[in-house]
C-alpha cells in the first residue's frame, strides 16, 4: 500500500480485515492521522507499538515512531494496543497501510469507549479515538489531539460566537499564545462553510500553527487531571482537522479556561466565560432567558455538535433534571458543558456533577445583563419555592396557577405574592410603583415577570415585546388611548374604591372568563384583581392599578382580558358596593360604567388590530426563515455530495 | 402492529430465552384485555391489567400505557411476598421511568431502550435493576 496523501487517503484494497464503514468525520480524522504518520516519515505508517509485528522491509513504511506514539497517546493498555494491531491486520500484512491504520484507529475508538477489541465493535458508530498529547510547541510531530479537533469536528452553530471566542482567547491564560490565537480568530470569517466541512485553505494553516501552540499547555495541565499515566511523547496528527477550528478553538479555549482556571480538579465547573457563551447560545435559541428550550429545538442544536445520538441522549438524561422534555437556562448550560467536555475527551459522568446541577448553576452565576439582578434574585428563590417555577411554566401548570391563586390572595406574603404580583406588575408599571400598597414588591419585581410570565411561543414573545414599550409611560398612554382624558381622571378617582370593592366578589367568578388561548393571562388577570383586592383594603389608590390596566389595553393583552372582567366587575359594582370601604364613592361609578365600557371596546379593538399586525409580521418572518432554511439545507446537501465525491471512497 | 420488545431484562440470566418466550406469548393476553376494555384508558386501574395468566412456576402481570406500550412482568410463583399493590407500584415506577425516557428528545418512540454503547435510558435501566434485585 502506498502512502496516501492527506486528502486522498485511500482505503480500498486492504487485505484481511473486513470492510469498514467510516463516517465523514472519522474519515477525515483518520486520513489526517494517516497522512501525519505517513508524512512524518515519508512513507506509510510503520507498525504500531514496539510489540507489534515486524514491518515488511520492502514496503513503504514510516518509522515505528509515529504510529507507536499515536497508539500510545490513545492511552490504552499495551495489551489492548497489541490486540488492535493484530486485529487490524498490520501484523498479517506486516505494515500499516491505510486500511489497517483506519481499522486500528477505529478499534482504538472502540476500546476507548469500553467495547471489546473485536472486529464487530468497529461496525458501529463510534466516537473518534482520543489521543492525549503531552506537550511541546513545535516539536511534536503531530498536531493537536484528535479530541480537540477530530471529535470537535463540526460545531457550526458556534460561528456566530466567534467574537465571544475572541474575548475568551484574550482572557486565555496562555499569554504567549495570545497573538497566534488571535490570528485564527481572524480567519473564521473566511470559513463560513465549516458546517459543511470544507477545509479552510487560508485560515487553516494559521489555525493550525496557533492551535498547536495553544493546545500543548492545556494538555499539560490536563494530563494530571485526566490520566496521570497518559502523557506520551507525541500526539496523533490531527492538525488538518483544524479547519473547523473556529469552533474547535472555542471549545479548546473553553477547555483551557476550564483547565487553567482555579478548578484544576473540577472539569465540570463552568467558568464565567463559558457561562456567558452558553447563555448567548441559549439566547440565540430562545430570547427569553427564563423560559425553556423545547426538546426538539435543543435536539437540533445539540445534534450539530456531531456527538453520537446515544451520547447526546445520555447527556440529555443527565442535564434535564426534571425530565420535562425542555431545558431551562441552567439545564441548557449543564448540557452544553457536558457536550463540550465530551468533545474534549472527558468521559461522561455517571451522574450530573454537583457543579452542574441547575440549582447550583442558578445560584452561582448571575443571569445575563438584561435580566441580571432581578432574575438572579428570583432564580435564587426558585429552588426554594416551587410555585414561581410553576408560574414559569405556565403552559404546563397554568391550571395549577389559577387554582393556587385564589388561595394565596389575601395571605400572599412571600414569594407567592411576589410572583403573582410580578406578573401583574407587568401591566402596572408606574402606577404600581406608586401604589402605596405594593411599592417595594412591584419595584423589585417589575422586570421579573416580563420574562417569567410568558412561555416560549413566538406570539407571547411578540406580546411581551409589545408590552415592553408601553410600560414606561403609563399615564400619557392612559390618556392617549382613551378619547376623553378628563373622564379618565375623573373616573379613576371615584372608581378607585368602586372597582376595588367591585373586585371583591368577582374574583371567584373570574376563571370562567372568556379568555381564549392564554390561560396564563387568565391567571394573571385573576392575580390582578386578587392582588389589588389584597392591598386595596388599605389604600384607595391601589385600584388605580386596574385603571391603568384599562388605559393600556392596546399593547397589553392582559389588560384586554381585564377589561371584560372589569366590565363584569363594574357591572357588579353597584350591587356589591356596600362592602367597599369607600361606599360613598361607589355611587359615582354608575354613570362612568357605560363610558368605560365603550372606551374599553375601542381599546379592545385597537389591541386586536395590533395583535393581528404582530401576527402577520411574525408569519412573514416565519415563512422567510423557512425559505432560508430550505435553501441552506439544499446547499448543505449539495456540498455533502461534493464532499462525498472528493473524499476517498469509504472502505466498504 | 409490530410487537417487538423495546426493553427486556431478566434475572437470573439462565432460562432467559424462556422468559422472552413467555413475555411474547403473554402479549396475546394483553391484547385481549386491551380490546375488552375498549377506548381510552385514563384511569390507573385500567392501565394495570393484573395477573395475565399463571403457569405452574410463574405469574405474569401486565400493564399498558396510554400510548399502548405494554409492560409485562414475569415473577416466580414461589415469591409469595409480592402482593398486588406492590406489582402495581412497580408498574407505576416503570411507567414513570418510561415517561422520562420519552421526554428525551433524542429518543425516538420505537427505539430500543437499550443501547450497546451509551445507554439511552440509563435511568430506566437502573430503575429496573433496582426493582429486580429485591424481588429476586
Amino acid at each position: 500500500m502506498e502512502a496516501a496523501a492527506a486528502a486522498a487517503a485511500g482505503g480500498g484494497c486492504g487485505s484481511g480485515p473486513p470492510p469498514l464503514l467510516l463516517s465523514e468525520g472519522e474519515q477525515q480524522c483518520y486520513s489526517e492521522l494517516f497522512a501525519r504518520c505517513a508524512g512524518a516519515a515519508g512513507g506509510g505508517p510503520g507498525p504500531g507499538p514496539p510489540e507489534a509485528a515486524r514491518v515488511a522491509p520492502g514496503t513503504v513504511t514510516a518509522a515505528a515512531g509515529p504510529v507507536a506514539d499515536l497508539f500510545r497517546a490513545s492511552q490504552l493498555p499495551a495489551e489492548t494496543l497489541h490486540q488492535i494491531t493484530e486485529l487490524c491486520g498490520a501484523k498479517r500484512v506486516g505494515y500499516f497501510g491505510p486500511t489497517q491504520f483506519y481499522i486500528a484507529l477505529k478499534l482504538i475508538a472502540a476500546a476507548q469507549s469500553g467495547l471489546p477489541v473485536r472486529i464487530e465493535s468497529i461496525k458501529c458508530e463510534l466516537p473518534l479515538p482520543r489521543f492525549m498529547m503531552s506537550k511541546n510547541d513545535g516539536e511534536i510531530r503531530f498536531g493537536n489531539p484528535a479530541e480537540l479537533h477530530g471529535t470537535k469536528v463540526q460545531i457550526p452553530y458556534l460561528t456566530t460566537e466567534k467574537n465571544s471566542f475572541k474575548r475568551m482567547d484574550d482572557e486565555d491564560k496562555q499569554q504567549e499564545t495570545q497573538s497566534p490565537t488571535m490570528s485564527p480568530l481572524a480567519s473564521p470569517p473566511s470559513s463560513p462553510p465549516h458546517y459543511q466541512r470544507v477545509p479552510l485553505s487560508h485560515g487553516y494553516s494559521k489555525l493550525r500553527s496557533s492551535a498547536e501552540q495553544m493546545h500543548p499547555a492545556p494538555y499539560e495541565a490536563r494530563q494530571p487531571l485526566v490520566q496521570p499515566e497518559g502523557s506520551s511523547s507525541g500526539g496523533p496528527g490531527t492538525k488538518p482537522l483544524r479547519h473547523q477550528t473556529s469552533l474547535i478553538r472555542s471549545f479548546s479555549v473553553e477547555r483551557e479556561l476550564q483547565d487553567n482556571s482555579s478548578y484544576l480538579d473540577e472539569p465540570w465547573r463552568i467558568t464565567e466565560e463559558q457561562r456567558e457563551y452558553y447563555v448567548n447560545q441559549f439566547r440565540s435559541l430562545q430570547p427569553d432567558p427564563s423560559s425553556f428550550i423545547s426538546g426538539s429545538v435543543a435536539k437540533n442544536f445539540f445534534t450539530k455538535s456531531k456527538l453520537s445520538i446515544p451520547e447526546l441522549s445520555y447527556i440529555w438524561e443527565l442535564s434535564d433534571a426534571d425530565c420535562d422534555g425542555a431545558l431551562t437556562l441552567s439545564e441548557f448550560c449543564a448540557a452544553f458543558h457536558l457536550i463540550v467536555a465530551r468533545k474534549n475527551g472527558y468521559p461522561l459522568p455517571e451522574g450530573l456533577p454537583p457543579t452542574l446541577q441547575p440549582e447550583y448553576l442558578q445560584a452561582a452565576f448571575p443571569k445575563p445583563k438584561w435580566d441580571c439582578q432581578l432574575f438572579d434574585s428570583y432564580s435564587e428563590s426558585l429552588p426554594a419555592n416551587q410555585q414561581p417555577r410553576d408560574l414559569n411554566r405556565m403552559e404546563k401548570t397554568s391550571v395549577k396557577d389559577t387554582a393556587d391563586l385564589p388561595v394565596s390572595t389575601q395571605d400572599v406574603t412571600g414569594d407567592d405574592k411576589q410572583a403573582l404580583k410580578s406578573t401583574v406588575n407587568e401591566a402596572l408599571p408606574k402606577d404600581v410603583s406608586e401604589d402605596p400598597a405594593t411599592p417595594k414588591d412591584s419595584n423589585s419585581l417589575k422586570a421579573r415577570p416580563r420574562s417569567r410570565s410568558y412561555s416560549s411561543t413566538s406570539i407571547e414573545e411578540a406580546m411581551k415585546r409589545g408590552e415592553d414599550p408601553p410600560t414606561p409611560p403609563p399615564r400619557p398612554q392612559k390618556t392617549h388611548s382613551r378619547a376623553s382624558s378628563l373622564d379618565l381622571n375623573k373616573v379613576f378617582q371615584p372608581s378607585v374604591p368602586a372597582t376595588k370593592s367591585g373586585l371583591l366578589p368577582p374574583p371567584p367568578a373570574l376563571p370562567p372568563r372568556p379568555c381564549p388561548s392564554q390561560s396564563e393571562q387568565v391567571s394573571e388577570a385573576e392575580l390582578l384583581p386578587q392582588l389589588s383586592r389584597a392591598p386595596s383594603q388599605a389604600a384607595e389608590s391601589s385600584p388605580s392599578k386596574k385603571d391603568v390596566l384599562y388605559s393600556q389595553p392596546p399593547s397589553k393583552p392582559i389588560r384586554r382580558k381585564f377589561r371584560p372582567e372589569n366590565q363584569a366587575t363594574e357591572n357588579q359594582e353597584p350591587s356589591t358596593v356596600a362592602s367597599g370601604p369607600a361606599s360613598a364613592a361607589t355611587v359615582k361609578p354608575h354613570p362612568t360604567v357605560q363610558k368605560q365600557s365603550s372606551k374599553q371596546k375601542k381599546a379592545i379593538q385597537t389591541a386586536i388590530r395590533k395583535n393581528k399586525e404582530a401576527n402577520a409580521v411574525l408569519a412573514r418572518l416565519n415563512s422567510e426563515l423557512q425559505q432560508q432554511l430550505k435553501e441552506v439545507h439544499q446547499e448543505r446537501i449539495a456540498l455533502e455530495n461534493q464532499l462525498e465525491q472528493l473524499r476517498p471512497v469509504t472502505v466498504l | 402492529g409490530a410487537n417487538y420488545p423495546l426493553y427486556i431484562r431478566s434475572t437470573p440470566t439462565e432460562n432467559e430465552l424462556k422468559f422472552h418466550y413467555m413475555v411474547h406469548t403473554s402479549l396475546d393476553v394483553v391484547d385481549e384485555k386491551i380490546s375488552a376494555m375498549g377506548k381510552a384508558l385514563v384511569d390507573q386501574r385500567e392501565l394495570y391489567l393484573g395477573l395475565l395468566y399463571p403457569t405452574e412456576d410463574y405469574k405474569v402481570y401486565g400493564y399498558v400505557t396510554n400510548s399502548k406500550v405494554k409492560f409485562v412482568m414475569v415473577v416466580d410463583s414461589s415469591n409469595t411476598a409480592l402482593r398486588d399493590n406492590e406489582i402495581r407500584s412497580m408498574f407505576r415506577k416503570l411507567h414513570n421511568s418510561y415517561t422520562d425516557v420519552m421526554c428525551n428528545p433524542f429518543y425516538n418512540p420505537g427505539d430500543r431502550i437499550q443501547s450497546r454503547f451509551v445507554c439511552l435510558g440509563r435511568a430506566f435501566d437502573n430503575m429496573v435493576t433496582s426493582m429486580m434485585i429485591p424481588v429476586c
